[in-house]
């Protein structure tokens, strides 16, 4: 693989002047509020940004809610589970196997995937309250499927008219002897999808884990938090882990069993995936269970073997060591010449990466190793501590919508915490092996791209004309907004329906991806022949009034798409 | 593939399993899309906004833009007339649209927010010669096809006037939840027939604009404000699908007077025909103009010819009252057994409407309303289909069970193109009749053995 140049700087004043523009067509208000929300890297380390509060009314925002991100990203894909949402149809029937998270179960009648579970709550259960329908539902869910869980996720409704989703939860656990959990995620909370994960977090934290023990003969068993097997990505991760011998307890949550997540505090690490989703949830369970945790990155070539080797290190066996290098050379082997092919049809070009809340970092280092500049970087619904790192974690004070979100308090377990060692983590941390610890995205970010939180549909438009970007990477919403103006879009939520992303194996599909993107031949046509080549008809008409030959066109083309070279 | 599900049908009283139907919003978005320079405002947290739009998009495969109240739990606390009058302001300052057209949820009807009274007191906030419209689209009653007719339904009551001196409009036509291809069929066949009909909502060139590398954020597309607001001075208005468009027809009738001409969305030879009819004698034309006549006698044509592919042939049908309704109907004119009918939109009206077509022709009909996917499912595991007919959920039950699936309906969020081609007319007739034909004979040659492998068939 040949080297990565360091990427061109960004020109720091056209993102200012962009900003200023955008910022100028904004009532007072929005315009202050949104000033905060966008930062332009600059020389100084460390610029502050504003995240994790309230979008404005009315504003064309990416943002989804509650519920889609504790029932739709953390519950949802916990494979053996009966998910029931208790409201209206609607909630439960958009987060119906749209997320692209995979699964295998070996006993196939316990596999609810491609199932969709709702109380589907009528008028009638507004006025006179839901909770005798939420009982029977898990009831009838019970005697149908014989699941070894069942999950209730709130909608907004259920909030409003005081249904207890917890005490229903309670007494189905005890009459029908099986785990009942009940989210309140209701939509209206928090001020994104990102209360959802906290909520989720704390209930599988509280209910589900440390359920169950077993003793692990292997020495070298982890979790993979923030890894939901979209596309399969933790299907590659787990084939490259398990390759170096070790030994996968769970998943949070893709592909996860419910007695995966029973057993996940017997793992000696936690992987941290995700760092938005998840981040409670390896809090938690260091401060519980005294696991130390590990942020990890499986996107791209690089990140992959930085990660395993950082793995590697943490357990500090020597043939450990040793294996996780012969296997990432022995990968690597196997792919480079391959991206290298891709590269060459893709260096050179710029990006704009608007995705989740860990995601744009993850992604703006591969573009980065494919020799993409990323020309801004944002998230939809992350906090400060995914931008700035978690150093800035004191600095954030919480708000009336933070504040609505529970806290756990949580002790060391008496019985099963396994206290730490110190002097290891601070020897890891020395060595930088980023232990119990975060940066963010800002540092990998090039000097002068931008860092937007939030980002709203007026901005995205107005950047895109201003910093020109080969590709903008979003979500559904953005893909065909953006491809009307001419540049391709590629979704990193689910990734176009491609797929896997993650590990050694993903990063080649990745590069494929991004060269097909670039490359399609459709973007030639957006411009017809009669507006590109006016003169045809003149030249034609003049020579064949005089009777000429040679009638042709203008080989001088007007191509405007800088996206799809001849 | 749903293995879980079992083939004994064991009743429920609570819990949805694989739904047919979603809720009330998305329709009045999708209504709302069909205003020219219109943006639809969803009054309720930022999930539904997020949801419907994403929803919509895969679909369309085209930008859908809509703005959102973004509560949280103040604002579920306090009312949302503060959100509400906030977004008004922002709204019109930063993407300035003609027509606002508010939707409830869930979350505001729980709360009992007064949407009218709200935007009564928000005039100051709207700009001269715009309008802002609103529909009560609560998520608990009804389905998304519910909160079509509702959006519809808001459109005449904020925007119709009666105005004698506009003669311009004389039939008003309602194409009910169906998609931009067939808005533009059927606004081509109202050109043929020569009626001087207007058409809303319409998305034709809303939800499948052409790339031009420049992005129209209202885009051509759309029903004029004027034409929505001359509706009050129609002589008829035309509804196409007694679920999705005859309440708004209605609601012009009692406001305004106007005749109520209610018919199913012309899909198949028999609703077309009659479509066709009705247009003709509000035109006062006896005959439709020599294309047309073509139109319809190639269609039988290719029916005639190709019946012994499908006849007899065991269908399971499911999606939205309005075109599962004359979808059946087209099934029996092709010999084919409609055998399951099922839709998640509540309503007995469709069981008998259903009921009627099929009179004693179906021996094993079985029809539902207010049902789901996992019920079709457990139908089907008892006594098997050779044709699923349905939106892309089908496609579970398909691969179960090995049984081919037209996709028809909403949503298609697995096939291309979907929206681009009609269904309506003798044309989209010939495009069903073809996929129907398709779909059994890929089956056919998928499973012959070499020596039963026909080259012609």
């Amino acid at each position: 693989m040949e080297p990565i140049k360091q990427a061109a700087r960004v020109d720091r004043e056209v993102g200012k002047k962009a900003v200023k523009e955008i910022l100028s067509a904004y009532p007072a208000k929005v315009a202050k509020n949104r000033s905060t929300h966008i930062v332009v890297k600059g020389k100084n380390k460390g610029q502050k940004i504003a995240a994790n509060t309230r979008t404005i009314p009315g504003i064309i925002t990416n943002r989804g809610c509650c519920y889609a991100g504790c029932k739709g990203v953390v519950i949802g894909p916990i494979k053996d589970m009966v998910h029931i949402t208790h409201g209206p149809i609607g909630c439960g029937y958009y987060s119906w196997a749209t997320r692209r998270n995979q699964g295998m179960t070996a006993n196939k009648k316990q596999m609810f995937l491609p199932y969709s579970f709702s109380t589907d709550m009528q008028d009638s259960d507004i006025v006179f309250g839901g909770e005798k329908k939420l009982e029977l539902a898990v009831k009838e869910a019970y005697e149908l499927f014989k699941p070894k869980a069942i999950s209730i996720s709130a909608t907004c409704p259920v909030g409003l008219i005081g249904d207890d989703v917890q005490a229903v939860a309670g007494r189905m656990q005890k009459e029908l002897g099986i785990t009942v959990i009940a989210m309140n995620c209701e939509g209206y909370k928090g001020v994104s999808q990102s209360a959802g994960h906290h909520i989720a977090n704390n209930k599988l934290f509280q209910e589900v884990i440390g359920t169950e023990d077993r003793e692990y003969k292997n020495p070298f068993t982890i979790n993979l938090l923030g890894e939901y097997n979209i596309g399969g990505d933790g299907w590659e991760i787990k084939r490259i882990l398990e390759e170096l011998g070790y030994e996968v307890v769970s998943f949070l949550t893709g592909d996860a069993g419910v007695d995966d997540i029973r057993r996940a505090h017997n793992a000696k690490l936690n992987l941290v995936q995700c760092h938005r989703s998840i981040n409670y949830m390896a809090e938690m369970m260091k401060k519980k269970y005294g696991i130390p945790w590990l942020k990890v990155n499986f996107i791209g070539v690089n990140n992959t073997s930085r990660t395993l080797r950082d793995v590697a290190k943490f357990f500090g066996a020597q043939e450990l060591i040793k294996r996780t290098e012969e296997v990432i050379e022995r990968e690597r082997k196997e792919i480079e010449p391959v991206i290298d092919t891709f590269r060459k049809g893709i260096k050179g070009r710029t990006v704009m990466l608007f995705v989740g809340g860990s995601r744009s970092h993850h992604y703006q280092d591969i573009f980065y190793e494919l020799g993409v500049e990323t020309v801004m970087s944002g998230y939809e619904f992350a906090h400060r501590d995914d931008y700035e790192g978690r150093r800035v974690l004191p600095e954030i004070k919480p708000d009336a919508d933070s504040k609505n979100i529970e806290e756990l308090n949580v002790q060391p377990d008496p019985e099963k915490y396994r206290p730490v060692d110190g002097e290891k983590i601070a020897g890891l941390q020395q060595k930088g092996v980023p232990v119990n610890d975060y940066a963010g995205l800002y540092p990998s970010l090039p000097e002068g791209a931008l860092m937007i939180d939030d980002l709203n549909h007026y901005e995205t438009e107005k950047l895109i004309e201003r910093l020109k970007p080969d590709l903008f990477c979003s979500g559904i919403k953005d893909k065909y907004v953006v491809q009307k103006m001419g540049i391709p879009s590629k979704q990193l939520h689910s990734y176009d329906y491609s797929g896997p992303y993650a590990g050694f194996r993903g990063a080649v599909i990745f590069a494929r991806d991004i060269y097909q993107a670039f490359n399609s031949p459709s973007w030639r046509y957006i411009k017809p022949p009669w507006e590109t080549e006016p003169e045809i008809v003149a030249t034609l008409t003049e020579k064949e009034k005089r009777g000429g030959k040679n009638a042709g066109g203008n080989p001088k083309r007007d191509n405007p798409q800088k996206s799809s070279p001849d | 593939m749903l293995e879980a599900t079992p083939k004994e049908i064991i009743p429920r009283k609570a819990l949805r399993i694989n739904p047919a139907k979603t809720c009330q919003p998305i329709g009045a978005m999708y209504a709302a899309l069909g205003i020219h320079r219109c943006l639809p405002h969803s009054h309720g947290s930022q999930g539904c906004a997020s949801y419907h739009r994403m929803h919509l998009t895969r679909h369309f495969r085209d930008p859908v833009m809509a703005s959102t109240s973004s509560f949280t739990e103040g604002a579920s606390v306090f009312g949302g007339s503060s959100n509400l009058r906030q977004a008004i302001k922002n709204i019109f300052h930063i993407y300035n649209p003609d027509v606002v057209a508010i939707h409830t949820t869930c979350l505001s009807e729980t709360i009992g927010d007064d949407v009218p009274s709200i935007i009564r007191s928000a005039q100051e906030l709207i700009p001269e010669g715009k309008h802002v419209i609103h529909a009560n689209t609560p998520s608990y009653v009804g389905s998304h096809i519910t909160g079509f007719a509702n959006m519809t339904v808001g459109m005449v009551r904020c925007l119709a006037k009666k105005n004698n001196a506009d003669i311009s409009c004389r039939i008003n036509i309602i194409p009910g939840f169906v998609e931009p291809g067939d808005i533009r069929e059927i606004k081509r066949l109202v050109r043929l027939l020569e009626i001087p009909g207007n058409i809303f909502p319409d998305t034709s060139d809303v939800l499948d604009s052409p790339m031009t590398g420049r992005l129209n954020f209202y885009p051509e597309g759309g029903a004029r404000v004027e034409t929505i607001e001359a509706s009050g001075s129609a002589e008829a208005t035309v509804s196409l699908g007694s679920f999705s468009s005859l309440p708004a027809a209605l609601e012009l009738n009692v406001r305004y007077g106007v005749e109520v001409v209610s018919l199913k969305v012309p899909i198949g030879i028999e609703a077309t025909d009659r479509f066709v009819m009705r247009l003709l004698a509000l035109s006062g034309r006896k005959t439709p103009p020599v294309e047309l006549a073509k139109e319809r006698g190639r269609l039988v044509d290719l029916m005639t010819d190709t019946c012994y592919q499908y006849q007899g042939k065991r269908v399971a049908l499911f999606g939205d009252p309005d075109l599962v309704i004359p979808m059946t109907e087209f099934l029996l004119s092709l010999g084919m057994q409609p055998v399951y009918c099922l839709t998640g939109t509540p309503g007995r009206k469709f069981v008998e409407e259903i009921k009627r077509i099929c009179d004693r022709r179906v021996p094993d009909l079985r029809v539902e309303a207010g049902a789901d996917l996992f019920l079709l499912h457990q139908w089907i595991k008892n006594e098997k289909v050779d044709l699923i007919i349905g939106n892309t959920y089908g496609k579970y039950i398909s691969k179960a069970e090995g049984i081919p699936l037209v996709r028809y309906g909403f949503p298609i969020l697995d096939r291309i193109a979907y929206p681009y081609f009609p269904n309506v007319g003798y044309g989209g007739a010939m495009r069903l009749l073809e996929k129907i034909s398709t779909a059994l004979l890929d089956k056919q040659d998928a499973e012959a053995s070499d020596e039963q492998f026909e080259l012609v068939m």
